[in-house]
Protein backbone atom coordinates (compact mmCIF):
# COMPACT_ATOMS: atom_id res chain seq x y z
CA UNK A 1 0.00 0.00 0.00
CA UNK A 2 1.36 3.82 -1.03
CA UNK A 3 2.74 5.79 2.24
CA UNK A 4 -0.11 8.24 1.43
CA UNK A 5 -2.97 5.71 0.69
CA UNK A 6 -2.03 4.80 4.58
CA UNK A 7 -2.20 8.19 5.68
CA UNK A 8 -5.78 8.77 3.42
CA UNK A 9 -6.94 5.53 5.19
CA UNK A 10 -5.51 6.88 8.98
CA UNK A 11 -7.33 10.60 8.46
CA UNK A 12 -10.45 8.98 7.57
CA UNK A 13 -10.45 6.52 10.24
CA UNK A 14 -9.37 9.55 12.90
CA UNK A 15 -11.84 11.44 11.67
CA UNK A 16 -14.66 9.43 12.46
CA UNK A 17 -13.73 7.79 15.48
CA UNK A 18 -12.94 11.56 16.60
CA UNK A 19 -16.60 12.47 16.10
CA UNK A 20 -17.67 9.27 17.17
CA UNK A 21 -16.07 10.54 20.85
CA UNK A 22 -18.15 14.08 20.60
CA UNK A 23 -20.98 12.82 20.01
CA UNK A 24 -20.78 10.62 22.98
CA UNK A 25 -19.77 13.16 25.31
CA UNK A 26 -22.29 15.26 24.11
CA UNK A 27 -25.18 13.21 24.30
CA UNK A 28 -24.00 11.76 27.39
CA UNK A 29 -24.60 14.90 29.11
CA UNK A 30 -28.12 15.49 27.99
CA UNK A 31 -29.44 14.44 30.84
CA UNK A 32 -33.45 15.50 30.04
CA UNK A 33 -32.52 18.74 28.26
CA UNK A 34 -32.98 20.21 24.98
CA UNK A 35 -29.93 18.98 22.97
CA UNK A 36 -29.29 23.16 22.32
CA UNK A 37 -28.13 23.95 26.21
CA UNK A 38 -25.89 20.90 26.76
CA UNK A 39 -22.42 22.14 26.68
CA UNK A 40 -20.04 21.49 23.58
CA UNK A 41 -17.24 23.63 23.75
CA UNK A 42 -14.87 21.43 25.81
CA UNK A 43 -15.72 18.35 24.30
CA UNK A 44 -15.41 19.83 20.43
CA UNK A 45 -12.04 21.41 20.84
CA UNK A 46 -10.57 18.54 22.67
CA UNK A 47 -11.81 15.90 19.99
CA UNK A 48 -10.70 18.78 17.16
CA UNK A 49 -7.33 18.86 18.90
CA UNK A 50 -6.70 15.10 19.81
CA UNK A 51 -8.01 14.53 15.90
CA UNK A 52 -5.19 16.93 14.82
CA UNK A 53 -2.14 15.05 17.14
CA UNK A 54 -3.46 11.90 16.02
CA UNK A 55 -2.96 12.56 12.33
CA UNK A 56 0.42 14.05 12.79
CA UNK A 57 1.65 11.53 14.86
CA UNK A 58 0.12 8.58 12.51
CA UNK A 59 1.85 10.63 9.41
CA UNK A 60 5.42 10.45 11.73
CA UNK A 61 4.75 7.07 12.41
CA UNK A 62 4.44 5.76 8.53
CA UNK A 63 6.87 7.74 7.65
CA UNK A 64 9.43 6.02 9.80
CA UNK A 65 7.97 2.73 8.69
CA UNK A 66 8.18 3.46 5.47
CA UNK A 67 11.50 5.09 5.83
CA UNK A 68 13.86 2.52 3.80
CA UNK A 69 11.75 2.03 1.10
CA UNK A 70 12.84 5.16 -0.87
CA UNK A 71 10.50 7.68 -3.41
CA UNK A 72 7.09 7.81 -0.71
CA UNK A 73 4.90 10.01 -2.97
CA UNK A 74 5.21 11.02 -6.91
CA UNK A 75 3.30 12.26 -9.45
CA UNK A 76 -0.16 9.89 -8.83
CA UNK A 77 -0.14 10.84 -4.94
CA UNK A 78 -0.21 14.40 -6.21
CA UNK A 79 -3.08 13.78 -8.63
CA UNK A 80 -4.79 11.50 -5.78
CA UNK A 81 -4.45 13.94 -3.39
CA UNK A 82 -5.83 16.88 -5.29
CA UNK A 83 -9.09 14.56 -6.12
CA UNK A 84 -9.45 14.27 -2.81
CA UNK A 85 -9.15 17.58 -1.51
CA UNK A 86 -11.46 18.62 -4.21
CA UNK A 87 -14.03 16.32 -3.20
CA UNK A 88 -12.85 17.04 0.69
CA UNK A 89 -13.58 20.78 0.18
CA UNK A 90 -17.32 20.48 -1.55
CA UNK A 91 -18.36 19.90 2.09
CA UNK A 92 -16.47 22.63 3.47
CA UNK A 93 -18.52 25.02 1.40
CA UNK A 94 -21.78 23.08 2.51
CA UNK A 95 -20.99 23.62 6.06
CA UNK A 96 -20.73 27.15 5.61
CA UNK A 97 -23.28 27.87 3.37
CA UNK A 98 -25.38 26.04 6.28
CA UNK A 99 -23.81 28.02 9.04
CA UNK A 100 -24.65 31.30 7.10
CA UNK A 101 -28.47 30.00 7.42
CA UNK A 102 -28.39 29.22 10.42
CA UNK A 103 -26.91 32.53 11.72
CA UNK A 104 -29.99 34.07 9.95
CA UNK A 105 -32.59 32.96 11.05
CA UNK A 106 -30.18 33.02 14.56
CA UNK A 107 -30.50 29.87 15.44
CA UNK A 108 -28.77 28.44 18.50
CA UNK A 109 -24.90 28.80 18.42
CA UNK A 110 -25.18 24.92 19.14
CA UNK A 111 -26.06 23.61 15.59
CA UNK A 112 -24.07 26.56 14.04
CA UNK A 113 -20.80 25.35 15.63
CA UNK A 114 -22.44 21.22 15.55
CA UNK A 115 -23.10 21.99 11.07
CA UNK A 116 -19.35 23.11 10.83
CA UNK A 117 -17.99 20.56 12.60
CA UNK A 118 -20.22 17.65 10.70
CA UNK A 119 -19.22 19.22 7.77
CA UNK A 120 -15.33 19.54 8.47
CA UNK A 121 -15.44 15.66 9.41
CA UNK A 122 -17.40 15.14 6.56
CA UNK A 123 -15.08 16.51 4.34
CA UNK A 124 -12.30 14.97 5.74
CA UNK A 125 -14.38 11.16 5.53
CA UNK A 126 -15.07 11.59 2.44
CA UNK A 127 -11.79 13.12 0.89
CA UNK A 128 -10.08 10.09 2.41
CA UNK A 129 -12.60 7.78 0.78
CA UNK A 130 -12.34 9.39 -2.35
CA UNK A 131 -8.16 9.19 -2.34
CA UNK A 132 -8.59 5.53 -1.05
CA UNK A 133 -11.08 5.40 -3.88
CA UNK A 134 -8.73 6.31 -6.51
CA UNK A 135 -5.84 4.10 -5.41
CA UNK A 136 -7.74 1.28 -5.60
CA UNK A 137 -9.89 1.52 -8.70
CA UNK A 138 -7.48 4.59 -10.83
CA UNK A 139 -8.78 7.89 -10.97
CA UNK A 140 -12.51 8.56 -12.25
CA UNK B 1 -12.01 -1.07 -13.48
CA UNK B 2 -9.69 0.31 -15.46
CA UNK B 3 -10.61 4.48 -15.86
CA UNK B 4 -8.07 4.95 -19.40
CA UNK B 5 -8.31 3.25 -22.78
CA UNK B 6 -4.71 3.46 -23.18
CA UNK B 7 -2.80 -0.06 -22.53
CA UNK B 8 0.61 -0.82 -22.12
CA UNK B 9 3.66 -3.59 -22.78
CA UNK B 10 5.77 -2.40 -19.73
CA UNK B 11 5.51 -6.28 -18.11
CA UNK B 12 6.82 -7.81 -21.55
CA UNK B 13 9.27 -5.08 -21.72
CA UNK B 14 10.40 -5.59 -18.46
CA UNK B 15 10.83 -9.69 -18.56
CA UNK B 16 12.14 -9.24 -22.02
CA UNK B 17 15.25 -6.66 -20.36
CA UNK B 18 16.32 -9.52 -18.23
CA UNK B 19 12.91 -9.81 -15.60
CA UNK B 20 13.51 -6.39 -14.60
CA UNK B 21 11.73 -6.11 -11.28
CA UNK B 22 9.11 -3.41 -11.18
CA UNK B 23 11.34 -1.72 -8.09
CA UNK B 24 14.48 -0.89 -10.04
CA UNK B 25 12.15 0.39 -12.97
CA UNK B 26 10.36 2.34 -10.48
CA UNK B 27 13.49 3.71 -8.90
CA UNK B 28 14.49 4.28 -12.59
CA UNK B 29 11.90 6.51 -13.78
CA UNK B 30 11.32 8.55 -10.52
CA UNK B 31 8.23 6.86 -9.45
CA UNK B 32 6.85 4.28 -6.13
CA UNK B 33 6.63 0.87 -6.48
CA UNK B 34 2.79 1.51 -6.33
CA UNK B 35 2.49 3.86 -9.29
CA UNK B 36 4.57 1.12 -11.37
CA UNK B 37 2.15 -1.50 -10.61
CA UNK B 38 -0.78 0.81 -10.78
CA UNK B 39 0.53 2.13 -14.77
CA UNK B 40 1.37 -1.74 -15.93
CA UNK B 41 -2.68 -2.52 -14.85
CA UNK B 42 -4.27 0.18 -16.34
CA UNK B 43 -4.86 1.85 -13.64
CA UNK B 44 -3.28 4.76 -14.26
CA UNK B 45 -1.87 7.05 -17.05
CA UNK B 46 1.51 8.72 -16.15
CA UNK B 47 2.84 11.96 -17.59
CA UNK B 48 3.88 12.40 -20.81
CA UNK B 49 7.39 13.02 -18.82
CA UNK B 50 7.28 9.47 -17.39
CA UNK B 51 6.15 7.88 -20.35
CA UNK B 52 9.12 8.52 -22.43
CA UNK B 53 11.54 7.69 -19.26
CA UNK B 54 9.94 4.34 -19.13
CA UNK B 55 10.78 4.16 -23.56
CA UNK B 56 14.06 5.34 -22.67
CA UNK B 57 14.89 2.92 -20.40
CA UNK B 58 13.65 -0.04 -22.70
CA UNK B 59 15.17 2.10 -25.45
CA UNK B 60 12.04 1.59 -27.69
CA UNK B 61 9.44 4.11 -28.91
CA UNK B 62 7.16 5.70 -26.82
CA UNK B 63 4.69 3.55 -29.37
CA UNK B 64 6.42 0.33 -28.25
CA UNK B 65 5.23 0.68 -24.72
CA UNK B 66 2.38 2.49 -24.25
CA UNK B 67 -0.82 1.62 -27.22
CA UNK B 68 -4.28 3.60 -27.77
CA UNK B 69 -7.08 1.76 -30.02
CA UNK B 70 -7.22 3.06 -33.31
CA UNK B 71 -10.90 3.86 -33.09
CA UNK B 72 -11.17 5.86 -30.45
CA UNK B 73 -9.51 8.44 -32.18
Amino acid sequence: MAFEEKRAWALGVIAIIGYALYAVLVLSQVDGRPLAEVPYIGAMLWTMGLGIVAGIVSGIWFGIAARHDGLQSDERDREIGRFGDVVGQSFVAIGGVCALVLAMVEAPHFWIANVLYLCFVLSAVLGSAAKVSAYRQGMP
Amino acid sequence: MKPTKVTNSIRALRFAHGEMKQADLASAIGVTRQTLIAIEQGKYSPSLEVAFKIARVFAVPLEDVFQYPEEDL
